[in-house]
């Protein structure tokens, strides 16, 4: 399974990675090893077995809903590059 | 006086209780260690002298209570000095999964497993150093540079718990919790010469720590010996309202007095003996089975045929996890910034910037097997063929109580040794994933050593929620041996 340049720089637009020159032809061989590897589980006939997303047969442990104190808001807000008025503040979302 | 940091926890604790030593002392004993040797050794990435004195103090005051006025005994953990794997929160502590990208961070809480280790009495001595967020196997992807073993300074620890094995075993801590979510106590455990415990899925909350694979993480911890990881055990396990994955069963009160293997039946899997395992290894993994046999334990061979499959699935599912998880460092709500004219650029820059090379590896290996189109194929197909691994498991336990097999193909590996080839690094798990993919607890303890006096590790895995029959048995082999008493001469 090779992966072309095009289809890891697709791969880093989706995940919101920047990669230099140097790490996009890196990852292109590196993750068309492991993609090669991983071909192997093609070959399993899995026609009849159901998919695993947990070990757990998960449920919804229930607890009475009272109101509680969350984290102060400058508690939260201490750890952020940047804030203002009690709010996150970012660079432009729109093209202005 | 001899020297503090020798005790084992059992006996550091007895001390304590006779009032023949305080917590003040053994922690400050811990930390000369720690400033003596973690120049050459780097377990530690942040050290809290500060707190850890000041709740020596408080366990000191709730020991000198409990000899005068009695009353229920005190947990075997109060007073006693431990690290933490910087993957936990810890209120106020830089918290930083050895990553840059959490550089700065101070969490606003605790992790449940810290909370209730410092209310036990515990002494928080640091954070210990990972591999970035806890994806690799040697300490060596740690943003802030590797830990080295202290049995070969020119070796890795194992990972990704590395900092929390070199720590135990070099002396500088009695215990130290870690996670596992394909090897990462396990692992380190068997380089380093400690005996470390990766707990069932949903035995311990997850509650604070940072997410890497959510349906494969686990909370554990590394001692010196099964007697000594107990107490830590007792303290952590347990449902927490936190986190809707720990599970609410009661957890059984573990007592280790002349533990009694003899029918304990325990399946050796064929399929763990593999080309081009180190012989030493195979060699010390057969004798250590032949211990349990004189304990009057019944071994046999056992098969789990989809044991060649674990690597793939499981470098499938858990970058896939990752790359969900790891999207929330945005550079928003924490974390340093590169600024950027628009949000769109500033995710791409920060997030390309201050994310380590597999960090970066493994998002992009998760969003590829998550993508439209490959989903089926990888992800999809992966989840399937983990619930034929997990039925390996399921299968071995109608046959016997407990699996022994080797916990890694060789002994700890030199700094640098895999390079540039990821694959080859993945390989070191091969023996650990099946595990973490079934859900079923380990416990990884020393049964001997190579030639070049590195550390060998047996594992022993036990069905969902078994986790008293590990210390048990790895408790009654370290009766009647002594590998686990062994100790790097630093």
């Amino acid at each position: 399974m090779a992966l072309t340049v095009e289809e890891v720089r697709h791969i880093a637009r989706l995940a919101r990675l920047q990669l230099t020159t140097e790490e996009e032809r890196l990852y292109t061989e590196q993750l068309s090893d492991i993609l090669d590897y991983a071909s192997r589980l093609g070959e399993v006939d899995t026609s009849d077995i159901p998919p695993t997303a947990s070990v757990l047969q998960l449920h919804a442990p229930l607890r009475p809903d009272v109101v509680r104190p969350c984290t102060p808001r400058d508690r939260i807000l201490r750890n952020a590059p940047s804030d203002q008025e009690g709010m996150f503040r970012v660079p432009p979302i729109l093209d202005t | 006086m001899t020297d503090l940091t020798a005790l084992s926890l059992i006996e550091a604790a007895t001390a304590l209780r006779t009032g023949d030593l305080s917590s003040t002392e053994l922690t400050k004993a811990c930390l000369d260690r720690i400033h003596a040797l973690d120049s050459r050794i780097h377990a530690f990435l942040a050290l809290t002298p500060d707190l850890a004195l000041k709740q020596s103090e408080a366990a000191d005051q709730r020991l000198a209570q409990w000899r005068r006025e009695g009353g229920d005994p005190l947990p075997l953990t109060v007073g006693i000095p431990i690290a933490v794997k910087d993957v936990l929160c810890l209120e106020d502590i830089p918290t930083t999964c050895g990553s840059r990208i959490l550089e700065g961070f101070l969490p606003p809480y605790t992790a449940t497993s810290v909370e209730r280790l410092i209310r036990a009495g515990a002494v928080v001595l640091g954070k210990t150093n990972t591999d970035e967020f806890a994806m690799g196997s040697s300490t060596e992807n740690s943003a802030f540079g590797p830990t080295h073993n202290p049995w070969d300074l020119s070796r890795v620890p194992g990972g990704s718990s590395g900092g929390s094995a070199a720590a135990v075993a070099s002396h500088m801590c009695y215990a130290a919790l870690g996670t596992d979510t394909g090897g990462s106590v396990r692992q380190p455990a068997s380089f380093c010469n400690a005996t470390g415990i990766k707990t069932s899925y949903g035995r311990v909350s997850r509650y604070g720590l940072i997410a890497y694979g959510s349906s494969l993480d686990t909370v554990g911890a590394l001692a010196r010996s099964s007697a000594d990881l107990l107490p830590i055990f007792t303290a952590i396990a347990g449902h927490d309202p936190l986190d809707s994955t720990a599970m609410t069963d009661p957890v059984p009160k573990i007592i280790l007095d002349d533990t009694d293997l003899r029918g304990l039946r325990i399946g050796v899997p064929r399929e763990y003996f593999i080309e081009g395992m180190q012989p030493e290894v195979e060699a010390a993994i057969k004798e250590a089975v032949r211990v349990f046999e004189s304990l009057g334990a019944k071994t046999r061979d056992i098969s789990l045929p989809h044991t060649d499959l674990a690597l793939p699935v499981y470098y499938i599912i858990a970058p896939a996890e990752a790359s969900a998880n790891l999207a929330r460092y945005d550079a928003v709500r924490y974390g340093p910034r590169l600024e950027s004219i628009k949000l769109s650029e500033q995710y791409f820059t920060t997030r390309g910037a201050l994310f380590g090379q597999e960090v970066k590896r493994r998002i992009m290996l998760g969003t590829y097997a998550l993508s439209s189109g490959y989903y089926d194929a990888y992800y999809g197909q992966a989840q399937k063929v983990r619930t034929l691994i997990k039925g390996d498991f399921q299968a071995a336990f109608e046959e016997v109580d407990l699996i022994a097999c080797p916990v890694a193909p060789t002994t700890a590996f030199r700094i640098g040794e895999h390079g540039d080839d990821p694959l080859s690094m993945y390989l070191e798990d091969v023996f650990t994933l099946p595990a973490n993919l079934a859900g079923v607890p380990g416990i990884a303890f020393p049964v001997g050593f190579d030639s070049n006096r590195l550390p060998i590790g047996m594992q022993l895995n036990a069905p969902h929620l078994g986790e008293e029959a590990l210390f048990g048995a790895a408790h009654a082999y370290q009766g009647i041996t002594s590998w686990h008493k062994e100790h790097p001469l630093l």
